[in-house]
């Protein structure tokens, strides 16, 4: 069997409001309504409505051959349910024709995994729970953790919580001379299967697909099609995994990339011997190849691949550090609203904004921060954080006294 | 008498501290008898009419007047096209460049056009509009009546000098910074010229602290009798009562003013890391904008303080006024300062401050702690006191409100018009 698996990453974070040092102790309302509404809106339009209407009409047309799977943050599925019920239906209606399969992952889209696992734990479990809530009882088989971050570790993790597959990065330093076209698994727990990025065809059509400059601009189906039919035989499994904002956000319209995918399956079924599928058929029929060895985690951003994106410079570890030491206290809370921001400040843009790698990766960085620089990102978590650190003292002043 | 002053701003358009010493100098010489006009480069309208004001912009020169080339000679040397803009970070620094890179236009003419709109910002074009200011200087000079010249700081220092050519009338000029504050060791050769020959020809000058006066005569070759120390004021004594409420159980530590090397910022965070190791019960605030901005909240971060030390960016008005009011503690560490007026403000809102002992306004203070600005040990062990040992602060608020009641611009009014005397006498007996 030869396949190709598409993944794609919905994601939103709840972005902070301009915070000031004046308002810390008085102000504990921390999120952009505004920004985050008008932002979910501008992108259910230009792409989760009108993506989410070509992919219901390409499987209905295909009867079930053309199929997809899709990971909605926790907080996407929040900001969904305030702000484009629309979308919620939608994507309701997408899943309940049993192609569209939907995985696992933080709530909160965080960074957990490298920090606490009783956390992370606890935001799957989160995560689970909203799912089920949504999606008429759905309950994920395959996990891919926040910006397909990876090691040995966090799939051993991930495996005790029996989820039978993980995607991640098929990152050139972990791979060498392999190739990301089968199935792996975990170094540590070899019952979880490791689906990799196949990250040049991924990019092609999420990153390069407008790009003017580029060689193969424009790129057309028949092209893509003549690529993967390059590939050699005995390589199955072609996993194209990417932000769904791809599609009409990133790559406007104009750029005719809705017209590229209206038109993929059918060249697909035509002139090649692929099939699509979703991960957890991969993982179901075809067998592993081996023991994929990722002793130092992984993602699939920037060049490196690494985590320096989200932790690394002072910034972000400053903010990231200071954040987890409030872990036991969060415990201990009672308040409700105490435990919803601690999931949304935990959630990993706020650490992204803050990266000072302004070189390769800096126009990325910059198209996604609403701040003007990685210091004014910090300042103003900080800011936050302060005022949330003050609260969870009241709160347990409060407890003690009682 | 009849003063003609030459400033470079005025409130309420001030990019600096230059505009607020100004007025309150005008303000306290309106208390006298005696006429001032005074010059800006562009007049907004909305100023205090506090004197007679002449707006540069409106001036015609009159070519036929042969000493104009005369001067313009002399100021050829500003190099026009240079890129000199005092107080701007290396970003906007480059912006402007970058700009005026592309409009090339011709110097000369534009210099010599019958009037020109000046900016009176602190922009790329400046060396041109200090050029211009000196002719229209010139002209204004010869078309008004009066007894004596004052020039206020480098800016129109040219002004001042060809205002003397023009009329024949003794020149004072007032330093309230030196480039040596501006920039420490790395001085702009063009600027450092400009004060210097200010200084020189000027029948007298005026130091805005001692500390200044040191500067003067040690770095510009001055002879100590020509430069007269008349420290700055305040412009409102009282004190003020704000209804401004800390929302955060901590006790609040400041640090406002430009983040630049002058200010010594970094030696407010090292300090404040030290006192933060053994007291948790405070937040430092940095309070300001500049070049050294990103530098300090990376220092921050390095020092793993960032939940307790916190930046707000640029603040105005009330904004300037709250921070005051609910601060515990407030610190000026700076390098070098020629006065350094916002310690005064902070004892205003009966705030206790820490001055360092590089600055022009520790010469006035008595009810201050003061260290050397590197001295870090010494500021946390400061902090540390005022916050905890409430004698010493309350001590502070009384005798302070006192001492601030005698630092009014009158007084500083009165001393100028007796060294304008002076110099009337001795250059014109």
């Amino acid at each position: 069997m030869r396949t190709i698996c598409f993944y794609f990453q919905v994601h939103q974070p709840y972005r902070l409001k301009p915070y000031r040092f004046f308002d810390i102790g008085e102000d504990h309302h921390y999120w952009d309504d505004f920004a985050n509404r008008s932002i979910m809106r501008k992108v259910a339009e230009k792409c989760y409505l009108p993506m989410n209407a070509l992919l219901l009409e390409l499987i209905e047309k295909y009867q079930g051959n053309f199929k997809v799977s899709f990971s909605l943050s926790g907080v996407f599925m929040d900001q969904m349910e305030e702000y484009a019920p629309d979308v919620l239906e939608s994507f309701q209606k997408l899943v309940a024709t049993g192609h569209a399969e939907l995985l696992n992952e933080t709530y909160a889209h965080a960074l957990s995994a490298l920090k606490s696992k009783e956390e992370f734990h606890d935001m799957v479990r989160a995560q689970q729970e909203k799912i089920k809530k949504l999606f008429n009882g759905y309950t994920p088989k395959v996990f891919r953790n926040t910006e397909l971050i990876y090691s040995d570790q966090i799939g051993e993790m991930v495996s005790e919580l029996g989820y039978e597959a993980i995607l991640t990065e098929g990152a050139k330093h972990i791979l060498g001379w392999k190739s990301p076209n089968y199935v792996y698994c975990n170094a540590i727990e070899p019952k979880l299967k490791v689906l990799l990025k196949n990250f040049r065809l991924s990019d092609d059509i999420a990153f390069r697909f407008g790009e003017k400059g580029w060689a193969d601009w424009p790129l057309t189906t028949d092209k893509f099609v003549d690529w993967i039919n390059q590939i050699p035989q005995e390589e199955e499994v072609i996993n194209l995994f990417m932000d769904y904002e791809t599609f009409g956000e990133h790559q406007w319209a104009e750029s005719g990339i809705f017209e590229f995918m209206r038109h993929l399956p059918e060249a697909v079924f035509h002139h090649s011997n692929f099939t699509f599928s979703t991960p957890s058929q991969v993982v179901a029929e075809v067998p592993p190849v081996g023991k994929i060895h990722v002793p130092v985690p992984i993602s699939w951003a920037d060049e490196e691949r690494d985590l320096t994106a989200w932790l690394g410079n002072d910034l972000q570890d400053e903010a990231f550090d200071r954040l987890y030491e409030l872990e036991p206290l969060v415990r201990q809370s009672q308040d409700p609203q105490i435990q919803k921001d601690w999931k949304y400040l935990q959630t990993s843009d706020h650490f992204y904004y803050m990266c000072t790698k302004f070189f390769s990766d800096g126009d990325i960085h910059a198209y996604f921060s609403p701040y003007e620089s990685p210091y004014e990102a910090f300042i103003n978590y900080m800011n936050v954080l302060s005022d949330f650190m003050l609260r969870l003292k009241k709160e347990q002043k409060n407890i003690v006294s009682e | 008498m009849k003063v003609l002053m030459f400033g470079w701003e005025f409130p309420p358009h001030i990019s600096g501290g230059l505009g607020t010493a100004c007025y309150g100098l005008l303000k306290g010489m309106s208390h006298y008898d005696h006429e001032v006009i005074f010059v800006v480069p562009k007049l907004w309208g909305d100023e205090d009419p506090l004197a007679d004001f002449v707006n540069a912009s409106d001036i015609e020169i009159d070519y036929r007047e042969k000493r104009f080339k005369e001067i313009w000679k002399n100021l050829t040397y500003l190099e026009i096209s240079s890129f000199l803009v005092p107080y701007l970070g290396p970003e906007e620094f480059s912006k402007f460049t970058d700009k005026s890179l592309h409009d090339g236009t011709d110097v000369d003419e534009s210099i010599f056009a019958n009037k020109f709109s000046f900016s009176g910002k602190y922009g790329k074009d400046l060396i041109m509009e200090v050029s211009r200011y000196a002719l229209v200087a010139g002209q204004i000079a010869k078309n008004k009546e009066h007894d004596i010249i004052h020039a206020h700081d480098w800016l129109s220092f040219p002004a001042g000098i060809a205002a003397k050519r023009l009329s024949g009338k003794p020149l004072v000029v007032h330093v309230h910074a030196t480039e040596f504050d501006r920039s420490g060791e790395s001085v702009n050769q063009r600027v450092y010229d400009i004060e210097r020959s200010g200084m020189e020809e000027a029948d007298h000058i005026i130091a805005v602290s001692h500390l200044t006066k040191k500067t003067i005569v040690a770095r510009y070759g001055i002879p100590e009798e020509k430069v007269t120390v008349i420290h700055n004021a305040v412009l409102d004594t009282s004190i003020i009562s704000s209804i401004a409420t800390k929302k955060v159980p901590e006790k609040i530590v400041t640090f406002l003013g430009r983040i630049t090397f002058q200010k010594g910022p970094e030696y407010f965070i090292e300090a404040a890391n030290k006192v933060l190791k053994i007291d948790d019960n405070v937040r430092f605030v940095m309070a300001g904008s500049g070049d050294l901005l990103n530098r300090m909240i990376d220092r921050v971060a390095e020092l793993r303080i960032a939940t307790k030390f916190h930046f707000t960016g640029f603040l105005k008005g009330d904004d300037v006024d709250q921070m005051f009011a609910i601060s515990d503690v407030y610190v000026m560490p700076s390098v070098s300062e020629p006065f350094g007026i916002s310690p005064l403000e902070a004892v205003r809102h009966n705030t206790p401050v820490i001055i360092s002992k590089q600055s022009g306004v520790s010469e006035v203070l008595t009810n201050a702690i003061k260290i050397d600005f590197w001295d870090i040990d010494a500021m946390a062990d400061a902090i540390f006191a005022l916050l905890h040992y409430q004698g010493i602060s309350t001590m502070f608020r009384q005798c302070g409100s006192e001492e601030l009641k005698k630092m009014k611009w009158e007084h500083v009014a009165e001393k100028i018009f007796a060294l304008y005397e002076k110099t009337l006498t001795v250059t014109q007996p």
